[in-house]
């Protein structure tokens, strides 16, 4: 079973979230987060040898459609709800680097 | 480069010919006004939901059976990371149960490639660096088209069996002919359907272990791919060899200095939190459907070399074999064995003659030149006029013995050229004695002066033979 | 405020139908209870005032024309805020997507809308669904119509209230770990969450994939039933979504008790923190059905304990991967800085409250890199044994009894400087949410401070009929309340 949650842990969790956040909003989170991790202890300890995870409570398996295409959206309707927008696209701040 | 190995795995993301994206019903078009594609699914719209594209199942199941894939049931998992040409800030890929494991391909030299896997994932969208002459670090702002975001893509993944630039440009070009084949992709590099990224180690020649590996991304073309491999293998062994480490990293090829760059400081991998999809299920081809695919399959490009190669008696790895089948020629060298010509003929005028003249190529009928190859190996034509004929049937078209008539071929009939080799010889009794005594160059002199008397109509090589013929016959 | 003395969704669409009432006059009477008691109870985010006008008039022009206007014909009906509708803001009660008007609607809106619905507004609810008080919304919260110094419950609050307020007869809620249950038996009303897949998720606003469903908020069972009968069905738009055979909710409703199998959860009725006074409530139901001739023991599940643990390690993963996509680009709020990753980071701290944030960090935390597998491998892993142990209970018993929530609504405030005593809210509800199956609470009685109780009834997946058909038992015998 992993450890506590540490200072450390929620900062870079923060970081991968994109999440911005305070020192004192740090201290908070992991004491709240590790009270919610200590309760899930029971769940964690669990000795599950053997069982299965369930990503579905369905039965479900080959949904697909035909390859025919549908309406799009008219692009006005899109681009009015943009926070910026430029010649037709979206518009963002520099972007510092390549995808991960 | 001595006493160093070079240890390459190519990542080929390849987009599908499909009429919609992979989850939802937006044209999968290339070149469209932008933003112009969109719903709100592929734009990642709250609420939104993806719907698995049935023809772009079947292109990735046909791409793991050209490959010799294993096709197995599959998830998608969610691959969690931010930028701005992700709609949703996740990709829906597959992870650790792909569609397609444990395939293989041979290049034309005869190397097996293994294929790690082949799986499905969307693209993502295109974004336009504005400022800073295009370039990501220079850049005031970004714009961002979502058109492509949500096209199908089949990632295929190969084994680290390449050892070089050759291998390397070998294997993208065997691939994309079998994308194009299996009717999956169109094959176009520079529209970006095929993008290549490469892993590159180097280690010491008959080292076990593998070196540090850097990624290289940004090749847009076979020549690109070659040139980036040449530059990071020198760098990665000049790095090693000077005492120094390769750092595992990602790079990037820049076309206009001819280097790589690092593109990211050095970190640990990327956390993706890989965890199954939950808006999909799971997908299970049925045995009966994987059957269908099989056998809907046209001969891949191994298949027509080893066709070629049976049909000729020429090794499947001959240069000759791989140029007619990359140039679509080999139904020629068929044609010519089925009608019993002599195929190796066929193999060769087609890798030299039509090989040359691949913008008129299409005019040649295969008949015409089948029946040109039977004239040539009944000795009706020599081997000489033979390709003069090629070349007008190439450019205009037409029968090849009206064609060798119209150009006043005809070869010459044995006893024919007997006749005049015979006349020469009594013409020029001294040097007759002189060969038959032993100074073999003289056959040239003999040659020559045959030749002039038929009007370049005898074959060469018959009139050597004979002359030898001749010659034994007189010493006897 | 009393639970106005308005006719049920059957009725009023009975008499429209019928030409005794037209859709106009239904919904200007509703607007009007909208205005009176909205400053009190703020149910409502966004109130449709004109849409619905205009809505209603069609369904009269339509019945003038000789058509058929649908089985709601000129029914207000309130939709929870993080369900999509066109041109119509649809927030989450989240500042980062304050003024965002979706460019579809959800399949729920338009089925409702092809049955003759007319819409009369977004609700207020915790914002994107996390949360069991309602005190989570960005545009503060909504109030118990039972006792306004009270919580309604949530995520749903704004639509339990609206219907327990008289507001419209039906209401639309999403349901992850108990969000429409919850705040119906905080509220005194009927709520139902479906088997998962029974009903389309096509632009309900994702909080937890694997757990999210829409479903009905009535005063009656035969409305809730009528209800979730209009949105229910195969939707190719979700790939979730169940095709084939499917059941409907009004086919059993006069039934009765007799003859069925009902098991009272042990492991729910002794959790943790479950009031003597709710406990009280449930064996006086589980004594009417009795009494009724159905044949009702205990029934041990002995998984469901872990319930809580396991959601609150599955549902705040899914989040954190369905809420990444609100990063200032293509809509809602942007926080912009000198380069996109301190636009992301600004935007989403300014858009995010609390509670959406805490629970991002531990759904980031639970899927990162050497922890996946300890917590949400794991916790997918107890669901498994949870499915498992419920059905070996369904083989024995036709459906099973428990409270909806451990004790009535709680004083606006109470819950919130600990979120984990929030959590403990769900402790009842989550188990059927984690299995996919239906559950749903009937009103049975009050409690401590005279505040309403509810009775939950869970079934087996797609076991809807019969589980309406036990829930319109219960409330044929369920005490007459005297309005406040």
């Amino acid at each position: 079973m992993p450890g506590r949650i540490t200072h450390d842990d929620v900062a870079h969790v923060a970081r991968l979230a994109r999440l911005d956040v305070t020192e004192a909003e740090i201290e908070m989170f992991t004491e709240q987060l590790g009270a919610v991790l200590a309760h899930a202890a029971d769940v964690a300890s669990l000795d599950t040898t053997g069982v299965p995870e369930t990503a579905h409570p369905l039965p479900l398996s080959n949904v697909l459609r035909p390859d025919v295409p549908t309406p799009s959206l008219e692009r006005d309707e899109v681009l009015a709800q943009a926070p910026s927008v430029d010649d037709g696209r979206f518009r963002v701040p520099r972007i510092l680097g390549e995808a991960p | 480069m001595t006493g160093w190995e070079t240890v390459i795995g190519l990542e080929v993301h390849c987009e599908l010919r499909t009429e919609t994206k992979l989850f939802c019903g937006c044209r999968n078009a290339f070149g469209d006004e932008p933003n112009t594609n969109v719903c709100p699914t592929c734009l990642g719209l709250p609420g939104s939901l993806p719907v698995l594209n049935e023809r772009a199942v079947e292109y990735a199941m046909r791409i793991g059976a050209a490959l010799h894939c294993r096709i197995q049931p599959s998830l998608f998992h969610r691959k969690n990371y931010f930028y701005p040409d992700m709609p949703k800030d996740y990709q829906i890929s597959q992870y650790d149960e792909p569609v397609n494991i444990d395939g293989w391909l041979e290049l034309p030299n005869g190397t097996r490639i293994g294929i790690v896997r082949a799986h499905l994932e969307e693209d993502t969208g295109k974004t336009t660096h504005v400022g800073g002459g295009g370039r990501i670090h220079e850049a005031e702002h970004s714009l961002v088209d979502y058109n492509r975001a949500g096209v199908p893509l089949v990632e295929i993944v190969s084994a680290p069996d390449l050892r070089g630039a050759e291998d390397a440009r070998s294997y993208v070009d065997e691939l994309r002919a079998i994308l194009v084949a299996t009717g999956a992709s169109d094959g176009k590099m520079e529209e970006g359907s095929l993008r290549v990224d490469a892993n590159i180690s180097v280690r010491p020649a008959g080292s076990d272990e593998l070196g540090t590996r850097c990624e290289i991304k940004n090749m847009n073309s076979l020549r690109s791919l070659g040139r980036a491999i040449d530059f990071e293998v020198s760098r990665q062994i000049a790095l090693i060899s000077a005492g120094g480490t390769v750092v595992q990293e990602t790079r990037h090829w820049n076309e206009a200095d001819g280097q790589t760059h690092s593109m990211r400081s050095k970190e640990e991998a990327y956390d993706y939190r890989y965890f199954p999809e939950p808006d999909l299920v799971p997908l299970d081809p049925s045995a009966e459907w994987q059957d269908r695919v099989r056998a809907s399959l046209p001969p891949m490009p191994a298949d027509r070399r080893a066709r070629v190669a049976a049909a000729s008696g020429a090794a499947i790895t001959a240069d000759a074999v791989a140029t007619v089948v990359r140039l679509d020629l080999d139904s020629f060298v068929v044609a010519a064995a089925d009608a019993g010509a002599d195929a190796a003929l066929a193999l060769k005028r087609l890798a030299n003659e039509v090989a040359a003249e691949m913008d008129h190529a299409r005019r040649l009928d295969p008949d015409a030149f089948v029946r040109l190859i039977l004239m040539e190996s009944r000795g009706e034509l020599t081997t000489a006029q033979s390709r003069e004929v090629l070349k007008h049937l190439l450019v205009e078209g037409g029968d090849p013995a009206e064609v060798a008539q119209r150009l006043g071929f005809e070869a010459l009939g044995d006893d024919v050229v007997g006749g005049v080799v015979d006349e020469v010889i009594a013409a020029n009794p001294v040097e007759w004695q002189r060969f038959v005594g032993g100074e073999d160059k003289l056959q040239g002199l003999f040659i020559g002066k045959i030749k002039a008397a038929t009007q370049g109509k005898a074959d060469l090589r018959a009139v050597a033979a004979l002359l030898q013929d001749r010659r034994a016959s007189t010493s006897a | 405020m009393s639970a106005a003395p308005g006719a049920t969704a059957v009725d009023v669409a009975a008499a429209v139908r019928s030409g005794q009432r037209s859709a106009a006059d239904v919904v200007d009477d509703h607007l009007a209870e909208i205005e009176a008691g909205e400053p009190q109870i703020h149910a409502f985010n966004h109130v449709m005032a004109d849409r619905a006008r205009a809505a209603a008039a069609e369904i009269d022009r339509r019945l003038a024309a000789g058509e058929d206007p649908g089985p709601l014909a000129g029914v207000p009906v309130a939709l929870k805020d993080n369900l999509c509708t066109r041109g119509v803001p649809t927030t989450c009660s989240s500042r980062i997507l304050e003024g965002w008007l979706p460019p579809y609607d959800a399949t729920v809106v338009v089925r409702l809308r092809r049955a003759g619905a007319v819409a009369v507004g977004k609700t207020n609810l915790d914002e994107f669904a996390m949360g069991s008080s309602t005190e989570n919304s960005a545009f503060g919260p909504t109030r118990n119509p039972r006792d306004r110094g009270r919580v309604p419950g949530g995520s749903s609050g704004g639509s339990a209230a609206a219907v327990a307020a008289g507001f419209a007869p039906l209401a639309l809620g999403t349901d992850t770990g108990g969000s429409i249950r919850q705040p119906a038996a905080l509220c005194g009303v009927v709520g139902a969450k479906p088997t998962y897949g029974l009903v389309s998720r096509y632009g309900l606003i994702a909080f937890a994939s694997s757990l999210d469903q829409v479903g009905p908020f009535a005063t009656t069972v035969a409305d809730a039933a009528l209800l979730l009968d209009v949105i229910a069905g195969h939707d190719p738009l979700d790939s979730t979504s169940l095709d084939g055979d499917l059941p409907s909710a009004r086919a059993r409703l006069d039934g009765g008790p007799e003859g069925l199998r009902v098991g009272v959860v042990t492991e729910l009725s002794n959790a943790e923190g479950i009031a003597s006074d709710v406990r009280s409530r449930v064996q006086a139901a589980a004594d009417a059905l009795a009494a009724g001739g159905a044949k009702v023991e205990e029934v041990s599940v002995p998984a469901a304990v872990y319930g809580l643990s396991a959601y609150y390690l599955i549902a705040p993963a899914e989040a954190s991967s369905n809420l990444s996509r609100y990063d200032g680009v293509r809509y809602g709020l942007r926080v912009a800085g000198p380069d996109i990753t301190s636009t992301y980071g600004a935007t989403r701290a300014a858009g995010f409250g609390p509670e959406v944030k805490r629970r991002i960090m531990l759904g980031t935390y639970a899927l990162s890199a050497g922890y996946y597998d300890a917590y949400y491998g794991q916790a997918q892993r107890v669901r498994t044994l949870i499915i498992r142990d419920f059905e070996t209970a369904y083989a024995s018993f036709d459906v099973l009894l428990s409270p909806t929530t451990p004790t009535v609504a709680f004083e606006l405030g109470a819950k919130t400087s600990d979120p984990l005593s929030m959590y403990l809210s769900d402790v009842c509800t989550i188990p059927s949410s984690l299995a996919g199956h239906p559950a749903m609470t009937v009103p049975f009685g009050t409690g401590a401070d005279g505040l309403p109780v509810g009775v939950q009834i869970l079934a087996p997946a797609l076991g809807e009929t019969v589980m309406f058909q036990v829930a319109a038992a219960l409330e044929a015998v369920a005490p007459k309340e005297v309005q406040a």
